[in-house]
């Protein structure tokens, strides 16, 4: 049987590659130069699908497959970049612009944003839906950090690195549909919760909603790639 | 051939965009071969021309006024332009929206007013209720985002514009750029 | 528990029956209870003891035509009256053994001939309380041969034959559900029962719950025989305080009886069920969310591969199948997979519940074989649409389904054919809709009922749905232009191709269907600001601060 093969091949835009059993398919693109664009992903963090900015089209199925959870079979052949891919992939940007007021100019993230530079990449140059404007709290309670919903793209990476890194689980998603927010313990202040202060979330956050008080008018890149060092260590240990 | 009118007009903006516009330095002068100002807030023309080829717009929808102004201009323009965050995008004007413009009026002319606390209500045009883009108003042509699109954006897009030629403007410049 | 002690219990019940000369069925289901069943139920015993007669008075469940209620059915005679209400008692009592009351007996015949009964067969028969009265009718009959009889495999093997194809919307072939299951590998496996049902206009699996609880619980037990599993669980969202009562005491009596628990049947095989129940989230109806919700988190969709047949609660292979498709396993178990594949058409087998609303003369709930058409259903069983009004539209499949026109009424009902014509089977919620109706409020309705229950985690879903109905709503408004309905069209797909679970992909279907046969509606909305039904309220342009 083909599944006890350790090692797959599959076809990603037209390259032969190899893969192995279990790996997903934005893992194998990625290893082999091929970019797919993520949001919600991060090396290291689990993978939850949520975002959709990843779906790719299977030959032979209607149906698209988020990369970053869909594993690869023997045969397979993926497609990364169609017509019908962009469309939906720009699409689903729009819809995050004009969801919150992420108002690029004045916040703390431009120019380190992945929004920002992900709608750049898929050729956004306005965003034809109707921006909702919702008045959205800005919790400044922390002593070091800042949680503005207002740039929250609820892809859940703080949550992931909370729960699954740091161990502490201080930030949940509370409501539901449009109306989802991401809170701390059960919707305490940031300041007056059980955060341990470590400031991974505010390094996962793609955007400006999770930052850093002291970094307020200067550059704020965010830096996330300890993540995978991080669980390679845990893993040694 | 004679040369493109353009125009350039300010609604609810900074003027940064303009400045950017005017930061292409000694290149406004090969583009003033190709162009002439029709209108723009640093000519001396009162009425928006019949008719223009090229109408760059800064700033956002924020007032009767400018509603009316964008749907005057689209009328009397072959390409329109979005210039600017503010025009693409509502930008920092639309920061007033989740909050309403009784609000802002009230902390703007009341509360932070050391004399003659008082709303105008003459001459100054109303505020609509949600600050907009200009395409959720008239159709636009053509997208430049940036806050504010660099002196470079300006110059190989408009000359791209104003001489027909191809350009990729989500390599130039983006959201906030 | 064995066959013959089953046996001994039915020929009890049967002998008790026997020393009744009549027995008056009370139907106790919700719309009938709303209308004061429970009393009527007490003025008829109470009249019975008076008159000295000997009657047994029995609750039962739902008896179907629930527009009709309350409902009263006298046996041996079968005499159905309508619009019960206590005053009525006496006369019914004193009628019997001569001729019926006449101002309350009802013809329904053209609303029952065409129904087929198998999942409601026992409802508005049986006390759903007694576990006895079930026996009586072959209850756990099914489950005894199965664990007598039939290995695992052999179970199975029935169900596949039977082309038994899963009830709660997707259709999915059951017995290849239930294989899958039993060959994924694991030594705990899981049964879920997916009580959840949220569609408006929808309560067939509310019904079965409440007014034959046990035929659930014996279906879950067959396929945890089948599949190897050792524990259930029925989640019922809480809205449903009733079912959860029956179903509670259900649990309880066939605990009492060893028809769940230890050695079931002096067998080896251990099965238990337990409870779950449902806060209130339309989504949970999702199985990978239902399942997330069991587990006690947050209950949001998870993508899929792996399917819960391979991991499903706490990682472990578990079979999810709908209230109704557990209720048609005794049955097929008992008269075998061919009776079954016998009924309803070429690819949807058996018959199904509909729960019929809106604008129709007999609303309640119907069970008719697969493959009759739209228009028996509607015109002959529904007894068409009341008041002089003429039909509009179906919404079949609920919020996921789509709105089926006129012309297409002659279509026989089956997942593929549903499918074709842009709905779905869904559960069984049928909302019929008159010339009352806007069809683009149809669409804003179940729009925002997508937008208000997505769980929020996809973002086409969670943002795509809210930006729907903002347009939806301008179309109302007379607001929109013709570039708003192209975004809508637009949103429709990434809506639909892009969304993570059901919920989301099926959200546009209400929007999709009704711009392909009601576009006409749209475009006098855009067009020339006018509802053609007269339901929209068309607003000035925005009036400014």
């Amino acid at each position: 049987m083909s599944d006890a093969v350790e090692v797959k091949t599959l076809i990603i835009d037209g390259e032969e590659v190899s893969a192995l059993r279990g790996q997903t398919i934005l893992e194998v693109a990625r290893e082999n130069g091929i970019d797919i664009p993520t949001l919600c992903h991060l090396d290291g963090l689990s993978d939850v699908g949520a975002c959709r900015m990843c779906l790719v089209e299977i030959k032979g199925s209607n149906k698209l497959l988020p990369a970053c959870v869909a594993t690869v079979f023997e045969g397979m052949e993926v497609t990364t970049k169609s017509e019908r891919l962009q469309k939906h992939r720009r699409t689903i940007l729009e819809m995050l612009f004009a969801e919150r007021n992420h108002i690029c100019s004045v916040c703390v993230s431009n120019g380190n944003c992945e929004l920002q530079s992900l709608g750049q990449e898929q050729g956004l140059t306005h965003i034809r839906l109707p921006y909702r404007n919702p008045e959205l709290p800005v919790d400044a309670s922390h002593e070091r950090y800042t949680v503005d919903h207002n740039r929250c793209i609820l892809c859940t990476r703080c949550v992931r690195a909370c729960a699954e890194i740091e161990g502490a689980h201080v930030w949940d998603v509370m409501g539901r549909g449009i109306n989802s927010i991401v809170i701390t313990d059960l919707h305490e202040e940031w300041g007056s919760s059980t955060c341990t202060k470590c400031g991974k979330c505010v390094q996962v956050c793609p955007t400006g909603a999770l930052y850093d008080k002291s970094k307020i008018g200067v550059d704020h890149p965010k830096n996330p790639d300890f993540l995978p060092y991080l669980n390679l260590m845990r893993e040694a240990q | 051939m004679s040369k493109l009118k353009l125009a350039t007009v300010w609604l609810d903006g900074c003027s940064g965009c303009h400045m950017s516009f005017l930061d292409m330095d000694e290149r406004l002068l090969e583009l003033a071969e190709l162009v002439d100002v029709v209108y723009s807030p640093i000519v001396d023309t009162k009425e928006f021309p019949d008719e223009v080829d090229i109408a760059l717009v800064e700033g956002a929808v924020a007032s009767v006024d400018d509603e009316k102004k964008i749907k005057k201009i689209r009328a009397h323009s072959k390409m329109l332009v979005a210039m600017g965050d503010c025009a693409v995008a509502g930008n920092v004007p639309s920061m007033r929206n989740p909050i309403g413009p009784e609000a802002i009026l009230q902390r703007a002319y009341i509360e932070n007013a050391s004399a003659q606390q008082q709303i105008p209500c003459v001459v100054v045009p109303k505020l609509l209720k949600v600050v907009r883009p200009i395409h959720e108003f008239v159709k636009v042509d053509v997208f430049l985002p940036g806050c504010p699109p660099s002196a470079d954006t300006f110059h190989t897009a408009l000359t791209a514009l104003v001489t027909g030629g191809p350009v990729d403007i989500p390599a130039l410049t983006r959201f906030g750029a | 528990m064995t066959v013959e002690e089953l046996e001994q219990i039915a020929e009890s019940v049967r002998l008790e029956n026997a020393k009744y000369d009549h027995e008056i069925h009370v139907c106790m289901d919700l719309a009938c209870a709303s209308q004061g069943a429970d009393k009527l139920r007490d003025e008829l015993v109470k009249a019975a003891e008076a008159a000295g007669k000997n009657v047994l008075v029995r609750r039962t469940g739902c008896m179907g035509p629930c527009s009709s209620g309350p409902l009263v059915r006298v046996d041996p005679e079968e005499t159905l009256y309508a619009h019960v209400k206590a005053k009525h008692a006496e006369a019914i009592v004193a009628s019997l053994g001569s001729l019926p009351v006449p101002e309350l007996q009802c013809d329904l015949s053209s609303h029952f001939d065409k129904q087929v009964r198998v999942v409601l067969e026992n409802a508005g028969h049986i006390d759903p309380e007694k576990i006895d009265e079930y026996i009586a009718c072959e209850g756990y009959k099914a489950l005894m041969t199965a664990l007598i009889e039939m290995t695992p495999a052999g179970v199975i093997h029935r169900i596949t034959e039977s082309r038994l194809r899963g009830r709660g919307g997707g259709g999915y072939p059951t017995g290849l559900k239930w294989s899958t299951v039993a060959k994924a590998s694991g030594d705990q496996k899981y049964i879920v029962c997916n009580g959840d049902e949220g569609d408006p206009g929808a309560f067939m699996d509310r019904s079965v719950m409440e007014g034959d609880p046990h035929r659930v619980i014996e279906g879950m037990a067959i396929a945890a025989y089948g599949v190897g599993a050792n524990k259930g669980f029925i989640y019922v969202r809480a809205e449903y305080p009733v079912a959860v009562a029956r179903l509670t005491m259900a649990i309880r009596e066939a605990r009492r009886r060893g028809l769940l628990g230890s050695n079931i049947g002096g067998t080896t095989f251990n099965f238990d069920v337990e409870i779950r129940l449902g806060a209130g989230a339309f989504v949970c109806g999702e199985e990978t969310a239902l399942l997330a919700s069991i587990e006690g988190r947050r209950g949001t969709p998870k993508p899929r591969p792996p399917y819960p047949a391979v991991s499903g609660l706490w990682g472990k292979p578990t079979l999810i199948n709908n209230v109704e498709t557990y209720a048609n396993i005794a049955p097929i178990i008992r008269n075998g997979g061919k009776w079954f594949a016998d009924m309803g058409s070429e690819r949807s087998k058996g018959t199904k519940v509909f729960a019929l609303t809106g604008k129709i003369t007999n609303t309640g709930l119907v069970e008719v074989p697969m493959g009759i058409k739209l228009r028996e259903i509607i015109e002959e069983i529904g007894g068409g649409v009341p008041d002089g009004h003429t039909f509009k539209a179906v919404q079949t499949g609920g919020p996921s389904g789509g709105c089926i026109p006129a012309e297409m009424l002659d279509v026989g009902v089956s997942y593929d054919a549903l499918m074709a014509m842009g709905s779905i089977m869904g559960s069984g919620g049928m909302i019929v809709m008159d010339d009352t109706s806007c069809m683009v409020n149809v669409a804003r309705f179940f729009i925002e009922f997508c937008m208000t229950e997505s769980c929020g985690k996809c973002i086409p879903c969670r943002a795509g749905t809210a930006q729907m109905y903002t347009l939806l709503s301008k179309i109302c408004d007379g607001t929109a232009s013709m570039d708003d309905l192209e975004l809508l069209e637009d949103l429709c797909s990434t809506v639909k191709e892009a969304s993570l679970c059901g919920l989301g992909q099926t959200a546009p279907n209400p929007v999709l269907s009704t711009l392909k046969y009601f576009r006409n509606e749209y475009i006098e909305h855009i067009a020339h600001k006018r509802c053609p039904a007269g339901v929209c309220t068309m607003k000035p342009q925005e009036v400014l601060a």
